[in-house]
């Protein structure tokens, strides 16, 4: 039997689901620890004992933590960083680091090199590598001591050949120094893809620490298999991946919990309107993945150009104060992960969004007799509002004045009624709470390709074809079962100011993990 | 005079933008070009343009071609002086002064960034008033001036001065070199003399862009209403508030085309709106009755903020406020309109100042 773990490391539980195939056999929840691991540890210890599982039946865990991009908050455990650019004369006006946080800066700022190398627009190159010049940089980079570089051609979305060459040269001189290339991180948009490469370099040493530390306790469970990170996507990549690309994970919370929704309800095109302790979530799912957001992503005041789900975020949730002077207001102050204490259903003095809900009698949470007393006009007009603000939020998200089916997640859910201004349905799933970690079991392996490409109507299909079978085969050579590769996403952007004929094209695919792969078990 | 600091760049960055009409390129590329400059070669001069002495020798500089390469390909920081070396040779005259062609979006920027590296006095004016997509649609060519000789360079240190027999023949030669050069270049052209620009250059617009960044983030910490402010900086007029009901986009020629539909609340409840757009926005009609048309600017704002926002950012359910500028008189002339006007760019229609077409419907 084939068992997934999927794990959700949350800012106060850790959630944990067990899959069957593709039956959900068991959910834990426990209190997030410091040092994570141990917070995962118990969880699954948790799903051992409770779905009575073997050990030796599992055969993967997936992991979504946000956890390695909180170093970048502290700036602690960062390492010092050289930066290379490959783009000959080009691409020097702006030097690596400018419109950083200075305490980010101070902590990672390295030297910088500008070499020959990088690519047009067409695929030419604007200059060809210079052997010599790599060589005497490695040993410059490596006489220094510093242990991480980020190394960001023009262009390598297109063509990654030269990353791959200089990395390689890394590997062979001064194979102590962790390498990481733009082109594996990040799409066109140099300056933000290099800070997102920088971003993910300078994390390597709490990466490795952590992933280490998850693969060390899975071994102490007894748990003999391949272990998986989430990636901001909904895609896995392996342990040993996530050791070398650890920022991809950093935006993987909303997204397992939008396709962890899309399983749970069986709709693949929706909204998902997630309700935590304080803030609710709002994102659009399409054919089963989330809509992603088009415009530059700060991580920690840094630009970059990652995928992210596109979510709107409002200040409401389960532990949102109510309160009325003159004038009602709910939120957006909380009292977060203390309403089991604080609000009025518990015993405690503060008024909750959570207390209205139980008041209006939609469910049954602590002590249903506390709240009795409320004012059923004020218990009214805070529910209203409740869904008023959420109606509007959602209405920013839709792409269309047609109602849209609505998946309701989230410990919070209850403050939210089912008569949602432009929503079609309304559908509360089973197990909604844990939505982020079964978003994490059921993840698949992905690839995406982002090309500039010249076309004429003849050679059109021929191109697109290529690409396809470009997107596939990295999405196998990632891991993915051949015959479940599906391309799901194709985007073609004729470019403006250019020949009839440029156009951007970008393709992603995604397949099933292929349990067969991989005997050894550990990565 | 004036000196340029970084302050200012922050502020005409979000002016720039707003002037951008929709379109013109994201000025965050060359807002740190132009701190990167400044804070390298210190900072320089803006000169107002009266101040310019009549025999003095003006060139304009600016960047060309796809906004999506310029993100990826960044300049070399020496390509803008190469290609002013280069017109300098190519003229026999000492250049004076450096002149700006496009306030809208990211081409606000470079004059700045030449202007720091060559330390010559920026004039305070440009020739558009705000963006257009092509060299000829400048008010030079109101009164016969040539785009040329114009010079281009690469980042690579590769030079090609054209010279040519009409603006618009230089703007297709320059584009087919822009393409050979990677898709951007960066020129410099429209040589002028100090008595040329005064009579043909649209003044004062680097300021006014600057102005409008500066009062937005002045307004906006005071708590102020940044919408009036704009209004009377810029002497718009609100068209429109609304939410955004459609956007459909295609791509026309390598241009990006498309119209957004907009249902109103607040005082414009029950209306419709529609704006068109090619790069820039283009048509405003309310309850299909136009009520402004290009070369006026029509401008997406955010309700509260009064951030600008471009057409690429354009969505269903983002609330906005329509706001109409009157664009610099020379465009309504029948010369200025045969240039830029509503036929220029496919619509059969006849140009109506937005103030006295708002007029119009409102009685």
């Amino acid at each position: 039997m084939h068992i997934r773990i999927g794990v959700d490391v949350g800012g106060t539980n850790t959630d944990a689901v067990a899959f069957s195939k593709n039956e959900l056999i068991a959910v834990t929840k426990s209190p997030t620890t410091q040092d994570v691991t141990s917070g995962v540890t118990n969880a699954i210890l948790g799903l051992i004992k409770f779905g009575r599982l073997q050990p030796k039946e599992v055969s993967a865990v997936m992991v979504g933590t946000t956890h390695f991009v909180n170093a970048l908050i502290e700036s602690k455990h960062l390492i010092p960083t050289a930066v290379v650019r490959l783009c000959g004369k080009t691409t020097q006006a702006i030097h690596p680091f400018r419109d950083w946080p200075l305490r980010l800066r101070e902590a990672i700022q390295a030297e910088t090199f500008f070499l020959e190398g990088g690519h047009e627009f067409d695929g030419r190159t604007i200059g060809t590598l210079n052997l010599s010049q790599i060589d005497d940089v490695i040993e410059k980079i490596n006489n220094a001591g510093i242990r991480a570089v980020a190394i960001s051609s023009v262009f390598s979305p297109l063509n990654q050949s030269h990353e791959l060459f200089v990395a390689q040269r890394f590997y062979e001189h001064a194979p102590n120094i962790s390498v990481s290339i733009s082109s594996e991180i990040g799409r066109i948009g140099f300056l933000e893809r290099e800070n997102a490469t920088i971003l993910n370099a300078c994390l390597k040493d709490i990466a490795e620490k952590i992933v280490s530390a998850l693969q060390r306790s899975l071994i102490e469970l007894g748990i003999y298999c391949k272990l998986f990170i989430s990636q901001n996507d909904g895609t896995l990549m392996s342990a040993a991946h996530a050791n070398r690309y650890p920022i991809t994970t950093f935006a993987s919370g909303p997204t397992n919990s939008m396709r962890g929704a899309a399983y749970l309800s069986g709709q693949t095109d929706c909204a998902v309107i997630d309700i935590g302790g304080t803030t609710t979530d709002i994102g659009i799912l399409r054919s089963g993945y989330p809509r992603e957001a088009s415009s530059a992503v700060s991580v920690n005041g840094v630009r970059t150009n990652f995928r992210m789900p596109d979510v709107v975020s409002i200040g409401l949730g389960g532990g949102s104060i109510v309160r009325d002077n003159g004038c009602l207001t709910v939120g957006p102050d909380s009292v977060g992960y203390n309403i089991r204490s604080e609000a009025l259903i518990f015993g405690g003095k503060t008024l909750t969004a959570t207390d209205l809900a139980v008041a209006s009698g939609r469910g049954v949470i602590g002590d249903p007799s506390r709240v009795e007393h409320l004012d059923p006009g004020i218990v009214r007009d805070g529910l209203e509002l409740i869904q008023l603000t959420i109606g509007q939020a959602l209405e920013t998200m839709a792409t269309s004045s047609e109602p849209i089916p609505v998946v309701l997640v989230g410990g919070g859910h209850l403050i939210c009624g089912n008569e949602i201004k432009s929503a079609k349905s309304v559908v509360r799933p089973p197990n909604l709470d844990v939505a982020n970690a079964v978003g994490s079991a059921i993840s698949q392996i992905g690839s995406q390709v982002d090309q500039i490409i010249s076309v004429t109507p003849s050679t059109r299909e021929h191109a697109i074809e290529s690409l396809r079978r470009e997107t596939i085969s990295r999405c196998a050579t990632a891991g993915a079962l051949a015959q479940s590769i599906e391309i799901i996403d194709i985007e073609e952007i004729p470019l403006a100011y250019l020949p009839a004929g440029s156009v951007r094209m970008q393709m992603r695919a995604v397949g099933n993990l292929d349990f067969s792969r991989d005997p050894n078990k550990i990565t | 005079m004036k000196a340029i600091d970084s302050e200012f760049v922050e502020n005409l960055a979000i002016g720039a933008s707003l002037l951008g009409a929709g379109g013109g390129g994201d000025p965050y590329i060359g807002k740190l070009l132009a701190s990167e400059a400044i804070e390298t070669f210190g900072s320089p001069k803006l000169i107002d343009h009266l101040a310019v002495p009549d025999d003095a020798v003006c060139v304009m500089v600016a960047s060309m071609g796809a906004p999506t390469v310029a993100v990826e390909r960044l300049p070399s920081g020496d390509e803008l002086h190469v290609a002013i070396l280069s017109l300098q040779r190519y003229i026999s005259k000492g250049i004076t002064h450096l002149v700006g062609l496009e306030i809208g979006g990211m081409n606000s920027m470079l004059p700045i960034v030449s202007a720091a590296r060559t330390q010559l006095p920026l004039v305070d004016c440009d020739a558009m008033g705000r963006a257009f997509p092509e060299l000829q649609m400048c008010t030079p060519s109101l009164f016969g001036k040539s785009t040329s000789p114009m010079a281009l360079a690469d980042e690579s240190g590769n030079t090609v001065v054209i010279d040519s027999t009409s603006n618009l023949k230089t703007e297709r030669i320059a584009r087919r070199i822009t393409i050979e050069m990677g898709a951007v270049s960066y020129i410099a052209l429209y040589p002028l003399s100090g008595k040329e620009l005064k009579e043909t250059m649209i003044p004062g617009t680097i300021s006014l862009a600057k102005d409008i960044g500066y009062e937005m983030s002045k307004t906006r910490a005071k708590g102020d209403d940044v919408l009036n402010s704009l209004l009377r900086l810029t002497k718009g007029i609100p068209l429109f508030e609304g939410k955004i009901t459609d956007v459909d986009r295609k791509t026309q020629d390598g241009f990006a085309r498309g119209t957004v539909e907009l249902t109103g609340y607040g005082s414009c409840l029950k209306d419709k709106f529609k704006v068109s757009f090619q790069n820039e926005n283009l048509i405003a009609e309310l309850n299909g009755r136009v009520v402004a048309t290009v070369p006026d600017l029509i401008c997406f704002v955010a309700p509260d903020t009064c951030r600008p926002i471009t057409t690429e950012e354009l969505r269903y359910g983002l609330r906005v406020v329509v706001i109409g500028i009157p664009c610099d008189f020379r465009w309504r002339t029948e010369r200025g309109l045969q240039l830029v006007g509503p036929n220029c760019f496919g619509y059969d229609l006849k140009f109506t100042p937005v103030e006295r077409m708002v007029k119009q419907f409102v009685r």
